[in-house]
């Protein structure tokens, strides 16, 4: 184990991917000479010299389109776009192809291609520059879509998506980028897909969340323990495939829950979840289940008001009391 | 002037020319007459009229060199190799077509041949057909990527992406307009503000030419000598080949946008019929040896009908595979 950041851990995945597999060459905006717009991509270029590691014009369409042809042709690319807002730019070669690809064309090829993205708002970033797009990409059959939590989460959920034989969106959060945490230095070191991490147990309401909501979760869960209510946090990991079993199974264990979302509300993944467990866990269920949403409002810049706009730690206690039956 | 067609190629390979442009059309007008039957649905874009550009251009590549077009691509697919009875079976939407029935007319797809797919969101095709030449170069095969697209591609986003990215990789990409002239009823002149598509090209420092896309001859040897410059210099080329759909843009299309004397001046250029000409006018063959080409293609194209008819549906079951690995 060693002690490192989320950014590390990210890097240092992608280094060791690179190391194992020839076949992982890696693009985007600014990666090899400037090394990154949050330096994920140090060091890569001096290593892994300009045949892997590309600079490429500002076309975001095409740095994911280039991606899924190289994946058809026997590479396992990583695409960067410089941020998630960016990959709107993007959508037809996401949606349009890379989700679709296999399908279509009856199975007869695969896309091992992976497309990081950094999002997520709270850095006053302003309207088109703070978004958490994770549900639009979830709405698409065809797509994994990994968001980790933790440095360790980053590294292992990273070199799972590059070894993933279909095409995945990797999500980074740009606050996150700073944390510290201990990471396996195992180059083998996986976190497998499709399952949720329970990073907390207890008894009285599960909070499902992911990415930056989970830390979050787990601050609020903390505040919580000193007024008596014990919050099992899951982290979902990764959005797709969805580990619909673990919340399930938390849910009807504690007969509550809160589903974080950084995401707008409105036909947000919450929902989603929030329905799975009314469905499934109805006659255990002692309240609603309850969801914390990003606002319904294009992120605005000033501090003062963007902070509102996101979920904090406050106000998923502030639903926690609600579902456990203390108002305040 | 013509060429003489001796001068280009062997006897044998003009007269599979012939074949094979006699192939697409007859799969293309049985196509038709499916579609009237309710057999084929969805959307259904044919090929008649274009036959030279697919039939010369896929002599002019290798067997290895990957091929992606858009979703007017029966031809190209089955001039590739593609079996016309699994290619009509994915039309009727059977279990036995060649994408098992989940692509349909628009998304053909034979890895097997390096026939790549059939994409139909417009400019689709560009990045991705860089992408495969960048998988060629990197991993050091011997191929190249060859593009084909409409006139109405090159307003894409993608289309300048892509050219811009191909040269500035040095990756072999051959892009090959096909200019029907119409994207669906919006005539090149009304969408591009420089109609002569090939000369858009020099703003990516790419080599291009104009062909004449009605001589499956010059098509060929357009196509030839531009893969093979791609093949040397590892530079992405541009060839505009000038066609004509003798259809609507779909099935669904009349096509009463364009007038009755323009068609027919192009039906009269009709690729099949000048190259019969040419062949028997420089006795090459024969007008029976001819007819007999035309039963034979007849009854593939009968054989692949009925192939479809008989086929199985897919089962349902089948809609949750072939998503994820």
């Amino acid at each position: 184990m060693s002690e490192m950041t989320y950014r590390d851990a990210l890097n240092l995945a992608l280094k060791e991917e690179l190391r194992r597999d020839p076949s992982v060459v890696l693009w985007g905006e600014d990666v090899a000479l400037y090394e990154g717009s949050f330096k994920v991509t140090r060091g890569l270029l001096a290593e892994f010299g300009e045949e892997r590691i590309k600079d490429t014009p500002i076309s975001e369409n095409t740095i994911v389109g280039v991606a899924v042809g190289a994946a058809m042709g026997g590479l396992r690319p990583v695409a960067e776009l410089m941020t998630v807002n960016f990959a709107l730019l993007a959508m037809d070669q996401i949606i349009n192809h890379m989700a679709k690809i296999r399908s279509m064309f009856g199975g007869q090829t695969f896309l091992p291609m992976v497309v990081r993205m950094p999002g997520g708002g709270g850095s006053q970033l302003a309207a088109q520059h703070s978004q958490s797009l994770e549900s639009y990409f979830m709405h698409c059959p065809g797509l994994h879509i990994a968001y980790p939590a933790t440095p360790a989460d980053a590294k292992g959920l990273l070199k799972s998506a590059i070894r993933d034989n279909n095409p995945v969106i990797f999500l980074e959060h740009e606050l996150l980028y700073n944390s510290k945490g201990e990471v396996p230095d195992d180059p083998e070191f996986l976190v497998p897909f499709g399952r949720a991490n329970i990073i907390r147990s207890g008894t009285d309401v599960t909070i499902v969340a992911y990415a930056r909501m989970s830390i979050l979760a787990l601050q609020a869960a903390g505040e919580l323990e000193k007024e008596g209510v014990s919050c099992e946090v899951i982290d979902l990991r990764t959005l797709s495939p969805l580990d619909s079993e673990t919340f399930i199974a938390s849910a009807r264990k504690t007969g509550r829950a809160v589903v974080v979302e950084e995401c707008w509300g409105t036909a947000g993944l919450g929902g989603d979840i929030a329905h799975r467990i009314h469905e499934a866990c109805f006659d255990n269920l002692l309240a609603p289940v309850r969801r914390v949403s990003g606002l319904d409002v294009p992120m605005p810049y000033s501090r003062k008001i963007e902070k509102i706009c996101i979920p904090r730690a406050e106000t998923i206690a502030d639903a926690v009391r609600e579902v456990v039956g203390r108002k305040y | 002037m013509e060429t003489r067609l001796r001068a280009t190629l062997p006897d044998q390979e003009l007269l599979k020319l012939y074949e094979q442009m006699v192939l697409s059309r007859e799969f293309e007008e049985s196509c038709a007459e499916q579609y009237t039957k309710g057999h084929i649905t969805g959307f259904l874009h044919l090929y008649s009229g274009q036959e030279a550009v697919a039939v010369g251009a896929t002599a002019g590549l290798h067997k290895d060199d990957y091929i992606l077009s858009a979703y007017r691509e029966h031809a190209q697919a089955i001039v590739r190799g593609a079996d016309p009875r699994r290619v009509m079976a994915e039309l009727f939407g059977k279990a036995t077509g060649v994408c098992k029935g989940k692509g349909g007319s628009m998304h053909l797809f034979d890895p097997a041949l390096n026939f790549m797919g059939g994409y139909a969101i417009v400019g689709g095709q560009f990045p991705i057909a860089v992408g495969l030449a960048f998988a060629a170069k990197y991993r050091q095969e011997d191929r190249i990527a060859a593009c084909f697209f409409g006139d109405g591609a090159v307003n894409q986003g993608t289309f300048h992406e892509s050219l811009n990215w191909a040269r500035l990789w040095e990756l072999p990409v051959l892009f090959i307009c096909e200019n029907n002239f119409y994207g669906i009823g919006t005539e090149v002149h009304r969408s591009s503000a420089l109609a002569s598509i090939h000369k858009r090209t020099c703003g990516y420092d790419i080599p291009s030419e104009k062909v004449d896309g009605m001589d499956v001859v010059a098509v060929y040897k357009a196509i030839k000598y531009a893969a093979e410059k791609v093949r040397e210099t590892s530079h992405p080329y541009f060839i505009e080949a000038v066609t004509y759909r003798f259809r609507g843009h779909s099935m669904a299309d009349p096509a009463k946008y364009r007038s009755v004397a323009e068609h027919e001046v192009w039906k009269s250029r009709d690729p099949i019929p000048a190259l019969a000409k040419r062949l028997v006018a420089e006795e090459i063959t024969t007008d029976e040896h001819l007819a007999g080409i035309r039963n034979k293609c007849l009854a593939l194209v009968q054989e692949a009908v009925k192939f479809a008819e008989e086929s199985p549906w897919p089962e349902d079951s089948e809609v949750y595979n072939d998503i994820y690995v």
